[in-house]
């Protein structure tokens, strides 16, 4: 199915949109060149509703002197200036030093989480390219985790790591003697372990899907051309499936970004409203910070930094990434 | 689904490589997943003292405790209730959109594109303080009450799986011949008559993977959840972690409670999974 629809893709799609149209009534016109903003408008009014409208809105409130007293009537909050901004980003301050902290677990967080993902993805999809007994069922199993809901897979992991009567500590602790005495994994230093592991159990089966969508479309001929000229499997894999999965990659590899540093849900499942300092990811910091001590002003002007620091990354790398598969064609 | 490879025998270190990688990562997928299903069959005292990889007798007890534990089934019927209306308003909505920037051209289709597609970059807890701020002012001025109800979070929800669903419908609907809605004008269907009974038909793989990715992304969605529902409108994402605000942690129950709010999502997405990656071929992929 998939390659009789992908056969006619690109033929189709040469066709300037609207090119084959006859003439037709007057009224008709009006109404077709209406239609597709009335089309359109469901979606718009929804986003503006959900997502413009209160982007700028966090605008403004990080520019207000916004707390709990002004939570029924916001628009009355005193203007702040620059006051919400100069407290998040003086890392000599506690508040401030604490967001630096918690940005650059983020980061660190992010750029492992994302490598190992894709990394998992990227060899499960590629060793299972080939058909082979049980396919099938493995790749049902492996997007499992993917499938399931947030809280569910996340609390079961918030079990396993339960100091006295968890899976990890009963495995490396009293069957294998690896740890002295049971750890803490979801407290201290090792909670970064923990919301690494948890990250990329559910994470990595995304970057499979996506990247074995991706091999399907890589011509057959490629690989019958390159074994005539007897290229071995590995070669296959590095001189063409890999570099066949670059554009593949560079979406992946941004959404898997963006979605890993903004995720809220995997650590506020794991630790609750207040991470440990290891694993203070920035989304959860801020929710404390904001809901916390009802200051919304100064969530907001951090959220505005992030919001700031993501566009800037976000840019850079399809800046990047696109001027280096130009010069490679 | 067919695969793009030579039918020459692959070598013993390539076939040694994929038998010890895929049984690691099996083990390390299929773990929690054990995990749940063992211990929700646990009798309270195997939960509570170190971990037993086997129960020390199988009981089908927490499963009838969890629903009185907390009140499961009213949040199951909200989770139901909201994954379900923004579901099929997400749907019907991303279908409209993908069609119009897939069949015409007009002005300002692409910051159309990309403005919708740049909302899935931002931070949710960037809007989740001025939406609650927003929301409640509504509700104030106007006395419609989206604040903790689940009008409001349908609201919420559809617009998180709106920038993914158009995006993969638009390539979704660039595959169906154009010469088929053509076809279908001349035989007397204006532009919605040839989207109902003819585009929509032909993508009806994209627009099942779409709608499995909407239910997924509102079942499963916390953040918001948190803080937008009241006693009433409790969703399964924060009603589950009533089982740990007691006194004793009843792991067996939440193990139970887990694997029941799973099962809904888990089956329909293993039994949709193809339309998915076949939606996701045409359409995200490219």
């Amino acid at each position: 199915m998939t390659t009789t629809v992908r056969a006619d893709g690109p033929a189709v799609r040469k066709d300037a949109p609207g090119a084959a149209r006859g003439p037709r009534r007057r009224t008709g016109r009006i109404r077709r060149a209406g239609l597709p903003y009335l089309l359109l408008l469901p979606a718009l009014l929804l986003e503006l509703l959900v997502h413009l409208v209160p982007m700028v809105t966090g605008i403004v409130m990080s520019f207000k002197e916004l707390t709990q007293f002004f939570i029924r009537d916001w628009g009355a909050a005193p203007w702040a200036g620059l006051d919400n901004y100069k407290v998040s980003v003086d890392f000599d301050a506690p508040v401030g030093e604490a967001l630096l902290h918690s940005f650059l677990v983020t980061v660190g967080f992010t750029v492992l989480s994302v490598g190992l993902c894709w990394l998992v993805g990227t060899a499960a999809a590629v060793l299972m390219q080939d058909a082979f007994r049980g396919r099938g069922l493995l790749r049902a199993l492996f997007l499992v985790p993917y499938a399931l809901p947030v809280y569910a897979a996340v609390i079961t992991w918030v079990f396993m790591f339960q100091h006295d009567n968890g899976l990890v500590n009963h495995v490396l602790h009293d069957q294998l003697g690896l740890t002295g005495k049971p750890s803490f994994w979801l407290i201290g230093d090792n909670s970064f372990v923990a919301l690494l592991t948890v990250s990329v159990w559910k994470g990595w089966p995304f970057a499979f899907l996506i990247v074995m969508a991706g091999l399907q479309n890589i011509p057959r001929e490629l690989y019958e051309a390159a074994a005539l000229d007897g290229a071995g499997m590995w070669q296959q894999v590095r001189r063409i499936t890999l570099p066949s999965l670059r554009p593949v990659n560079q979406v992946l590899v941004l959404v898997l970004f963006l979605w890993t540093f903004n995720d809220f849900n995997t650590p506020y499942v794991l630790f609750g409203r207040t991470a440990p300092a290891a694993a203070d990811l920035v989304s959860v910091h801020i929710y404390q910070a904001s809901f916390g001590n009802w200051n919304f002003g100064t969530g907001s002007a951090m959220s505005v930094l992030l919001l700031l620091f993501l566009l800037v990354v976000t840019g850079a790398y399809l800046a990047l990434t696109s001027r280096g598969r130009r010069t490679a064609a | 689904m067919s695969t793009p490879r030579s039918p020459m025998a692959p070598p013993r270190s390539f076939l040694w490589t994929r038998r010890i990688l895929l049984t690691l990562l099996t083990g390390f997928v299929l773990l929690p997943v054990y995990v749940m299903v063992s211990s929700s069959l646990k009798p309270l005292a195997d939960v509570t003292g170190a971990f037993r990889w086997l129960p020390s007798e199988l009981t089908v007890r927490p499963y009838i405790d969890i629903w009185s534990t907390v009140p499961l089934a009213k949040y199951f019927v909200n989770s139901l209730i909201v994954a379900g209306a923004a579901t099929v308003c997400s749907v019907v909505i991303a279908v409209f959109s993908a069609y119009a920037v897939s069949r015409y051209d007009f002005r300002g289709k692409r910051v159309f594109t990309v403005t919708v597609l740049s909302t899935q970059m931002f931070p949710g807890i960037l809007f989740l303080l001025p939406l609650f701020l927003l929301y409640v002012n509504i509700g104030n001025t106007t006395g419609i009450a989206l604040f903790g109800s689940r009008g409001g979070l349908i609201l919420t929800y559809l617009t998180f799986s709106l920038p993914f669903s158009i995006w993969m419908l638009i390539g979704y609907f660039d595959s169906v011949p154009r010469d088929l809605d053509e076809a279908a004008k001349v035989d007397g269907c204006g532009p919605l008559g040839a989207l109902f009974r003819v585009v929509v038909p032909a993508a009806i793989p994209g627009i099942v993977a779409v709608a499995v990715y909407a239910f997924m992304t509102a079942w499963g969605e916390v953040l918001f959840a948190s803080v937008m529902t009241n006693d009433t409108t409790r969703t399964l994402a924060v009603g589950l972690q009533g089982y740990s605000t007691l006194n004793d942690v009843y792991w067996n129950q939440i193990m139970a409670a887990s694997l029941v709010v799973s099962v809904p999502v888990v089956a329909g997405f293993l039994l949709l999974q193809r339309y998915l990656v076949a939606g996701l071929t045409a359409g995200a992929v490219k």
